[in-house]
């Protein structure tokens, strides 16, 4: 098992004829991923030939989902047209819309994050994520392929080198499913979203859940642990030495006041029974120990 | 990006939301000059990105234009809270009724955009929330929606503003939507939002956070940036497109990745303990293309920081393979030369590995030493930085 994503999920890539499209199409199909189409509006009826996969264009979701049977879309279009890119994908119903692009304008993300809550059909994830991977199964984004196999670990991120990190540090063991679900003020996939369906994956044993300073998704999850969550779960949190009032890389990794803190956010893990690592390494040891590896 | 009172001023202005003639100056002689052309009293403001000027000071009534000279002369240079004053706004003064608080703003915590609104303006909102939540309405409005004026009408009403300036609030409100929207803010906030004794609705004073991700589209914003504030390793890196924040600290770091390079700084803080309390110097992250020219400007700029006396650099290779990066740090400092002067601990894992470790260590670079961990890593360059 898996979460949001298994071995026949079939994606199309947004955005696909572009630079970072076609890079990254090549990276999926060389996973395993089914990859069977792109959109890029304008070239509908072209194909395109990416490592001997011949892989027809559309100039619409919809379209590309009538002719492909597509149930997932990763966005790789550049940041002034991924709101329409979005939208296109919300109005065709598509389950789960990948969101990797990065630099995206909060009011876009803010407006096509409403949009899919009156529509109520997708599942957006990202923006600004590395994607999410089964190994093994499917790999929808950007996360390197060959770090770890298939296991029983879940793990969710708003970081995507912290998500290689975790992942190669716990390589032996293996993950069935790790989530970037990006550093931006307005996600569409939480951790909170990941903690229930990994608690509800037969197959996850154990969870990581990586944050970093910024907002209150941290202390939310917490509680959210606190309420629902059975299974173990450890957590590290980024961004304890960030001044007030600096942006950190992220555009919402930002301390504003006492709030965003990384202390708040170990507290509150902690006070709901999650075991908080103080580097990546400890956090890896701490999970070894719940799974007696 | 935070503006100045005067900047969101003037984006008020430009959107229709009623303000005070103002202009500003950066000598006494030129607000003396203001305030002859405002006429009659006039306010005095330093202007600062901090809260509180009022009470340091910041902010005086000057009765006529001389006095508006010896109000700015002696405001001019002042140090609020770490900030000193180069500018004033020199601004009308008005005869107060009533003081509202009216924001529009992102609410992150529930991915949606959040009406403010109180009639008791004026003093420390957050303190009005804390100590009397049930003044301040809290309103969400959709980011597909926006603010009609229906729905200003709406808001309005729930926050209990009076019947006799209700219709003025709530057309302030819809301009404020207007700011917030076209301007790709993410806080537009007026603060007081006063009536005057004959009746009019005026923003005394405001606060606009605009988001940097928009600048592809509001070209105008490159001009609201205060350029002697930054500091120059700031702003020599976002030259080369790095996205650095020079922090107080010994250890420079470069990493790929937001999230790695924030733990990066926080597991050589907590190695820095071990040695003499080294801090790091720096937030950079190189992000996903390493490429030698990338590493080179990096490490220039990071070189360049007199408080660095180690450097480390932390790669998770992903995209961005071990080897490629190894490589990108041995033409960095073939192209940095005698220039590069302090030691170097690296620290790759991820994809290539092997081959990234092995193009560095046949280099054998004098200055770059290689460690396995990121803790282990860590934990040198606080010890070298100790030195």
């Amino acid at each position: 098992m898996s979460i949001f994503l298994n071995e026949n999920t079939k994606v199309i890539v947004q955005g696909m004829t572009g630079s970072e499209g076609t890079k990254h199409t090549r990276r999926m199909l060389a996973s395993g991923t089914k990859i069977v189409g792109g959109v890029t509006p304008g070239k509908g009826g072209q194909v395109v030939d990416i490592d001997g996969h011949q892989l027809p264009v559309f100039n619409t979701v919809a379209e590309a989902m009538g002719a492909t049977g597509a149930n997932a879309s990763v966005v790789f279009v550049p940041p002034k047209f991924a709101k329409a890119a979005v939208i296109d994908a919300i109005d065709a119903a598509m389950p789960l819309v990948v969101v990797i692009t990065e630099g995206i304008p909060v009011h876009d993300s803010a407006s096509f994050y409403a949009y899919s809550l009156t529509k109520g059909t997708t599942r957006i994830v990202g923006p600004n994520c590395p994607g999410l991977i089964s190994p093994g199964k499917s790999n929808i984004g950007i996360i390197p392929s060959d770090i770890t196999g298939a296991g029983p670990i879940g793990l969710v991120s708003k970081s995507g080198t912290l998500t290689y990190q975790m992942m190669y540090e716990l390589r032996d063991i293996g993950f069935s499913t790790a989530v970037g679900i990006g550093g931006d003020p307005v996600i569409g996939t939480t951790h909170i979203d990941c903690l229930r369906a990994f608690q509800d994956d037969p197959e996850t044993k154990a969870i990581v859940m990586i944050g970093e300073i910024g907002g209150d998704a941290e202390e939310r999850a917490a509680a959210f642990i606190a309420e629902y969550v059975t299974k173990p779960v450890v957590g590290y949190v980024a961004g304890f030495t960030a001044p007030e009032g600096k942006t950190m890389g992220h555009a919402g990794a930002i301390v504003s006041g006492s709030s965003g803190t990384a202390q708040g956010k170990k507290d509150a893990l902690e006070a709901a029974g999650v075991k908080v690592g103080q580097t990546p390494s400890e956090t890896a040891r701490l999970l070894r120990a719940i799974l007696g590896r | 990006m935070d503006l100045f009172e005067y900047q969101a001023r003037d984006l008020f202005e430009k959107h229709g939301v009623p303000v005070l003639a103002a202009a500003i100056a950066t000598t006494a002689a030129e607000a003396e000059a203001a305030a002859t052309k405002i006429g009659g009293k006039v306010v005095v403001k330093a202007q600062v990105k901090v809260g509180g000027r009022g009470k340091a000071g910041g902010v005086k009534l000057a009765e006529n234009p001389a006095d508006a000279r010896e109000k700015a002369g002696a405001i001019l240079g002042m140090d609020i809270k770490g900030h000193v004053v180069r500018t004033v706004m020199i601004a009308a003064a008005a005869p107060i009724e009533s003081e509202y608080y009216l924001a529009i703003l992102l609410d992150r915590s529930n991915r949606t955009f959040l009406v403010m609104a109180s009639v008791s303006g004026g003093m420390d909102i957050e303190e009005v929330a804390h100590t009397a939540p049930e003044k301040l309405a809290k309103i969400p409005v959709s980011a597909v929606d926006g603010i009609s004026a229906a729905k200003a009408t709406e808001i309005i009403a729930a926050a209990n503003f009076p019947a006799d300036v209700a219709p003025q609030v709530a057309n302030v409100l819809v301009k404020l939507w207007e700011v917030f929207q076209a301007e790709d803010a993410t806080l537009v906030e007026v603060n007081p939002l006063v009536k005057t004794k004959d009746g009019k609705v005026i923003a005394l004073d405001g606060k606009v956070t605009l988001d940097d991700n928009a600048d592809f589209r509001q070209p105008d914003h490159e001009a609201l940036i205060d350029q002697a504030a930054e500091n120059p390793l700031e702003a020599a890196a976002k030259e080369k497109g790095l996205n650095y924040v020079k922090l107080e600290g010994e250890v420079g770091i470069i990493g790929n990745g937001a999230g790695l390079v924030m733990s990066t700084l926080d597991v050589v803080a907590y190695a820095g303990e071990k040695h003499g309390g080294v801090r790091p110097a720096n937030f950079l992250d190189i992000g996903g293309g390493a490429s030698a020219q990338v590493m080179a400007d990096g490490l220039s700029i990071i070189l360049g920081d007199k408080d660095v006396k180690s450097v480390f650099v932390n790669v998770f290779g992903g995209i961005t393979a071990c080897d490629a990066v190894a490589t990108g740090i041995v033409q960095a400092l073939e192209l940095l030369g005698s220039k590069a002067t302090k030691p170097i601990v690296v620290r790759l894992d991820g994809n290539n590995v092997v081959e990234g470790r092995a193009i560095l260590n046949k280099a054998a670079h004098p200055l770059v030493q290689q460690l396995d961990t990121m803790d282990g890593a860590a934990d040198r360059a606080a010890e070298l930085a100790a030195k």
